[in-house]
């Protein structure tokens, strides 16, 4: 079992770049104080994903990332609507918008259940270890290794290219959107960019990972990191650590326990948020003298 | 049709049965919902329902069977441990509060996936039914089903009903609840429980992942149509009555349908509605209301610009003068001249524009309450005479008789504004 197992280590290396692409992005999103938002474009991306089978037939096609795309981006501008025109308040807005299309995205699974191949429980936690099995074959014939992989590369590869980019604009509208305004950055097209980048990150994952477990990935490394620290380049380097951490002890556990890697991957992830928690928290460092001092900053 | 009538005049029990269970845990966790919304903690409720699928699972573990008992009270207990963690955490990291709900939401949810793989590689055989709490199926509700959802939905509504007062300092001002010696703390966590409730009993029929729209929608839905909070509590729970039935009534229809996701549909579309045609907070009204005010203010100026002609000895005004002092403004100039005309305000003679004597003490009136305004800002708040007029220009408009009646007191019946002007009253001739 410990010795070198290509399974294995191609499952963990795609969950590794899954989860360190979320991690880049929720880091982000926490700043923004928008992990609902990202919780919210996880669930509502449903709909567009199933139109975008249906259409194109597969599950390859791009139509299902420009579907989803689409539909992250309508889930933002709608509960900027919500929120802004009809003076919903803010987490009601978020509740409604993702509740809705979520239920959009399950009828619509349940009305072309024949014509697609997908089903609710693939949404919910996906299936990595299947990831072997499901093999890049070109028009030559020639075995590249396992698709999704590639998807989770790309991915990481944009969501890297995309943050390295507009490092310095996505920092600036994050902490100040006013004085970002000012210096001449359009916030909202940066915001816009964001969460097209979420919304592409949660269809490129779901297969792996399902719909709702993105969220977990978006948002628990990145708030375990801001325990611990809060310069925004640590904050980035404990991220990616936790990612890879979760996704090792993750897939063994699961592996032990013969669960759904996906899950225990958050559930692990879950466990550590939880740890740090309580070791950085009041109780603890009231009580063994940690000098873990307690600042009012992100209140 | 033959479908309609069979279900809706209940000739099968269980059908009856469903539509009270639905009816009544919709009305249970609107109201809940209601509360919370007004607490601004709705997405609290997205995250308890999303927390209650590992209790669900450990009950199914315990009780190798679907079991409600089993399964009420494990979710109850996972729901109250990740409200117990939300509310720690808040007070022990500086998390913000929208982190900590994602967090808690998905960690939850996660370890619920983990058992449900782990049960359904047992191979149980009840599994199926199992799925069913994900997405909800109101149909599979039996009768001793119902005995526990429903009663549990009464013990909230009444609960609810009875401490209504309580509550209601909870939500709109726990501090001063505190100060005149409630026990807000115990308020707070009795007022948890019921919310973790209100989740547990629609897990069955609406599903952990779509239960939050029951809590959150049929509030705000309803908080479009009235101030008072028990008409507030009423709307919302037949909102989310309706939706139910209605939902229900499509899986009975179409048996491969869950119920959850066409309830939350309906909901989300009386939601919509509100939004968008409900008087006086709906879109469409505050849009037509905005565009009556500006129209009134656009009169306005014409009024005064009349006015200010006669001030300086001209009995009238070209429509091209008027054109020419709001640039760009043709056509709702050409609009309002056609509105004071048909109001009988001001009379048009060809191209010349002059007031009728009605018009006149309304032209008075504008400038009057818009010369008393400056005066007042200028003598009470001492802000110099030329930094007066802005303020004036939009006050114009609103100022009701009463204040008018107020300001003149207050000024003691002045002649003159801080630019030395006139201030002009009904029985000066000019």
């Amino acid at each position: 079992m410990m010795s070198f197992d290509q399974n294995a280590f191609l499952i963990i290396f795609t969950a590794s770049m899954i989860s360190i692409s979320c991690g880049l992005l929720g880091v982000f999103m926490m700043l923004r104080k928008m992990s609902m938002t990202g919780d919210a474009i996880s669930h509502a991306v449903l709909p567009g994903i199933v139109i975008g089978f249906f259409v194109s037939g597969s599950q390859r096609g791009l139509e299902v990332i420009i579907g989803a795309g689409i539909l992250g981006i309508l889930a933002t501008l709608m509960i900027d609507w919500l929120r802004r025109k009809a003076r919903v308040q803010l987490d009601a807005s978020i509740g409604i918008t993702f509740t809705l299309l979520f239920a959009i995205g399950i009828i619509l699974i349940n009305l072309l259940a024949y014509k697609v191949d997908l089903d609710q429980e693939c949404v919910l936690y996906g299936e990595i270890a299947y990831l072997p099995i499901d093999l890049w074959i070109t028009g030559g014939g020639q075995n590249m290794g396992p698709r999704i992989m590639y998807l989770a590369l790309l991915n990481l590869i944009l969501v890297g290219g995309f943050i390295y980019l507009f490092f310095k604009e996505l920092t600036v509208t994050s902490f100040d959107e006013n004085f970002s305004m000012v210096i001449g950055i359009p916030a909202g097209v940066i915001n816009l960019g964001l969460m097209s980048m979420v919304s592409y990150t949660t269809v490129s994952s779901f297969e792996a990972v399902g719909a709702i477990l993105v969220v977990a990935l978006l948002v628990v490394p990145p708030a375990t990191a801001f325990l611990w620290t809060k310069k925004l380049n640590q904050l980035i380097k404990i991220t990616i650590g936790i990612g890879i951490g979760i996704a090792i002890l993750g897939y063994y556990l699961a592996y032990f326990f013969d669960s759904s890697i996906a899950g225990m991957v958050v559930s692990v992830a879950g466990i550590v948020f939880l740890a740090s928690a309580l070791y950085k928290s009041k109780l603890f460092s009231n009580r063994f003298g940690t000098s873990t001092k307690q600042e009012s900053f992100g209140n | 049709m033959s479908d309609f009538l069979y279900f809706f005049t209940f000739q099968d029990s269980s059908i009856a049965f469903v539509v009270i269970g639905i009816i009544l845990l919709g009305v249970g966790s609107a109201y809940v919902g209601t509360y919370s919304f007004l607490d601004k903690k709705a997405l609290l409720g997205d995250a308890i329902s999303h927390a209650v699928l590992p209790g669900i699972c450990l009950g199914f573990i315990l009780a190798g069977t679907k079991n409600p008992v089993y399964i009420v009270s494990g979710a109850f207990f996972s729901g109250a441990l990740a409200t117990f963690l939300t509310s720690w955490l808040r007070k022990n990291t500086r998390l913000s509060e929208d982190a900590i709900i994602a967090s808690i939401l998905s960690i939850f949810f996660g370890f619920g996936i983990v058992l449900l793989t782990v049960i359904q590689k047992s191979g149980n055989p009840e599994m199926a039914g199992l799925n069913q709490f994900i997405f909800g199926n109101a149909i599979a509700i039996l009768e001793e089903d119902l005995w526990i959802y429903g009663g549990l939905a009464v013990f909230i509504i009444l609960s609810l009903s009875i401490f209504q007062k309580e509550f209601s300092l909870l939500v709109f001002n726990a501090e001063y609840g505190k100060a005149i010696g409630y026990p807000m703390g115990l308020i707070r966590l009795v007022f948890n429980v019921l919310m973790i409730l209100s989740v547990v009993i629609g897990i069955q029929a609406i599903g952990v992942v779509l239960m939050a729209a029951l809590l959150i929608t049929p509030g705000a839905a309803a908080r479009f149509w009235t101030d008072k909070l028990g008409n507030l509590v009423i709307l919302a729970g037949i909102f989310s009555a309706v939706s139910g039935v209605m939902g229900t009534y499509i899986s009975f229809v179409l048996p491969q349908m869950p119920t959850g996701p066409w309830v939350v549909v309906f909901l989300s579309f009386l939601a919509l509605i509100s939004f968008l045609f409900a008087p006086k907070r709906g879109v469409l009204s505050r849009y037509i209301s905005r565009r009556s005010y500006l129209k009134k203010t656009h009169q306005d100026h014409l009024l005064k610009a009349l006015y200010r002609a006669l001030e300086a000895g001209k009995k009238n005004m070209t429509i091209e003068e008027i054109y020419e002092a709001y640039p760009f403004q043709k056509r709702e100039s050409d609009q309002s001249i056609d509105n004071l005309i048909s109001n009988g305000l001001i009379i048009k003679n060809q191209s010349i524009i002059s007031l009728t004597p009605k018009g006149k003490s309304e032209s008075k009136r504008i400038v009057r309450l818009h010369r008393l305004w400056e005066l007042y800002l200028n003598e009470y708040m001492n802000i110099a005479p030329d930094h007066v007029h802005d303020s004036a220009e939009k006050l114009e408009h609103i100022l009701t008789p009463e204040l008018e009646e107020l300001l003149e007191n207050r000024l003691n019946y002045p002649k003159l504004d801080p630019h030395q002007e006139t201030i002009p009253r009904d029985h000066d001739e000019l």
